[in-house]
């Protein structure tokens, strides 16, 4: 019985989610591989060796495996698969892409977004966004699961190196084929990692305003958020956007500002440590799930917290 | 080209759900029930494509109860051609309702199938995945915009489209071999209502009625709910009457900042 752990990476650098995936499965006791599917990704390799609690670290290094597109890396997956009991992904879109493909091909089903793992064969998942839970269990001989990684501790990167298996499986692509990649780029924490994060709602009004948000975050060395309403009226763009079709973050800090709190919304950060809610209309149902609510115009509100904070 | 589109009836996005007190799922006996909003996006995505000349004929699938009718009557009253409605009243896994659409499509062959990306009920978030996975073509997941490359044509067919997905930290675009599945993510468009002639007519559009055992499919489930559980409220918080007494609480008492 293994752990079989998917990671992701950029061909340089690994992907943080996964050593909340090797903590949340470090409970079952068994052995955990990992498995690198990227091209000319050492660098990768070399750092989730490292990994505390994993016993190998898989490699399939080949030119068709460069952009870790679904077809091909489902293959590669479903090949290897015999050997494993579990076969995690963390529940980032890169996950989420991927492993339905693969339970598909093993003709099992799948567990998404996990946030407790009771028992090797029995999950806690989250349904209705958030609004209730699932305890669920698998009558497969193989668990796929998804796992979201703010529900869990992470693991740590030590100095010992586990054993590196080179795999000499190469499945071309002929699906599918990267044109490019746009990433936002931002100086500030990961959102999803990040310890604080102050997110905006449409109450700021314009992308100008959205600036007030940077201010703050900036100040308590934050992730800047945002609610859907803030997106899609423009102010920021979509992969800041908290809630059950976006990020899920759990800091321990979380300030809404002009945020209404929708069900969409709390979805996404209703596991913060502490919620402090920031809006003008006390009804708000934001202030139903906040710690601390303060009542009031924004536009005056945040300048005064920027400079007191 | 035809257009598959899949959609799913859920209890309505605006409803605040609640977990039946012992345990076995949550309350659905009066509640609204609606199209699920990323299916909703799907059929827009469809008939726009119909609209630029790209696809012939949109035809829209659902599984599940009887009543899934008024959805997919919805779905025809926005403007699709025909509905096909899988009748069953057992609980359908994504992987279940993968196999019954993957059996539609090795009869009915279209070149695109557009599903939501996940359900707001069980958000799972795997068929479109697992669809395509049964059928072996490619998948363009979270597509926020998507574009068919019309001037590569062989053999009269159109070879791929352009997808934009929104993934963690930007956006990605790739370029799929026909035929191929889609999901939906929420900025692909901003779907229309339908009009009231439209209601009308599309009560005459065809609408056929399958059974999973016509297309050769037994639904299995691979999972067994053992409960469903209310999650654990929030302690009551308090309001703060001004920046000072906020920055004191989260500084002093929360220990946070």
């Amino acid at each position: 019985m293994t752990i079989l752990i998917i990671a992701e990476h950029d061909n340089h650098r690994l992907g943080g989610e996964i050593l909340k995936s090797v903590g949340a499965v470090s409970t079952l006791k068994l052995n955990i591989d990992v498995l690198v599917i990227g091209s000319q990704c050492q660098s990768v390799t070399e750092e989730a060796s490292r990994i505390d609690g994993i016993s190998r670290v898989l490699v399939a290094d080949d030119p068709n495996y460069k952009d870790q597109l679904a077809e091909n890396s489902a293959l590669l997956i479903a090949e290897i698969a015999t050997d494993y009991s579990h076969i995690v992904a963390s529940a980032t879109t890169f996950g989420k892409n991927l492993l339905p493909r693969v339970a598909a091909l093993l003709d099992v089903g799948m567990l998404s977004d996990v946030v407790i793992i009771e028992s090797e064969d029995t999950v806690i998942r989250p349904i209705y966004a958030g609004n209730a839970l699932a305890r669920v269990r698998s009558s497969d001989s193989k668990l796929l699961m998804t796992l979201r990684g703010s529900a869990f501790d992470a693991a740590s990167l030590g100095e010992t190196q586990a054993e590196q298996k080179a795999l000499d499986i190469v499945i071309g692509n002929d699906w599918s084929e990267l044109v490019e990649r746009q990433a936002s780029e931002s100086e500030r924490p990961e959102l999803s990692a990040a310890r604080v994060v102050v997110s905006g709602g449409r109450a700021l009004g314009s992308k100008e305003n959205f600036a007030l948000i940077e201010q703050l975050a900036d100040k308590l060395d934050g992730a800047i958020g945002a609610s859907r309403a803030a997106v899609d009226a423009g102010y920021i763009s979509n992969d800041y956007q908290v809630g059950q079709t976006g990020k899920i973050v759990a800091p321990e800090l979380y300030i809404a500002v002009g945020i209404s709190g929708a069900i969409q919304h709390l979805a996404g950060m209703k596991d913060a440590k502490v919620i402090v809610a920031i809006n003008s209309d006390p009804e708000a149902p934001i202030f139903e799930i906040a710690d601390y609510g303060l009542v009031g115009d924004l536009f005056d509100i945040l300048p005064e917290l920027i400079d007191s904070v | 080209m035809k257009v598959y589109v899949a959609i799913k009836r859920v209890i309505d996005p605006y409803i605040k759900v609640r977990v039946k007190s012992d345990g076995s799922g949550v309350e659905t006996a009066n509640v609204k029930m609606s199209m699920n909003p990323f299916c909703e996006i799907a059929v827009e995505e469809a008939i726009r494509l119909r609209e630029a000349g790209h696809a012939d004929e949109v035809v829209v699938v659902s599984a599940g109860e009887a009543a899934c009718q008024e959805q997919l009557r919805t779905a025809l009253a926005l403007g699709a051609d025909r509905a096909i409605h899988i009748e069953t009243d057992a609980v359908v896994e994504p992987l279940s309702v993968a196999k019954l659409l993957a059996a539609l499509v090795k009869q009915d062959q279209p070149e695109l199938f557009i599903l939501g990306k996940q359900s707001i009920d069980t958000d799972n978030n795997q068929v479109a995945q697992m669809l395509s996975a049964l059928l072996g073509y490619s998948q363009g997941t979270f597509a926020s915009n998507v574009t068919i490359e019309s001037d590569v044509v062989t053999n009269g067919v159109r070879q791929a489209i352009i997808v934009t997905r929104e993934v963690d930290g930007g956006l990605e675009t790739l370029r799929l071999t026909l035929p191929a599945i889609l999901s939906t993510d929420l900025r692909l468009n901003e779907p229309r209502y339908a009009s009231l002639p439209n209601i009308m007519k599309a009560k005459k559009k065809p609408l056929d009625v399958l059974t999973p055992e016509t297309l050769g499919v037994t639904i299995k489930n691979h999972q067994d709910v053992i409960e469903i559980l209310t999650p654990t409220p929030r302690a009551a918080g308090v309001k703060v009457d001004s920046v000072t007494e906020l920055v004191d609480k989260l500084k002093n008492s929360a220990k946070v900042i």
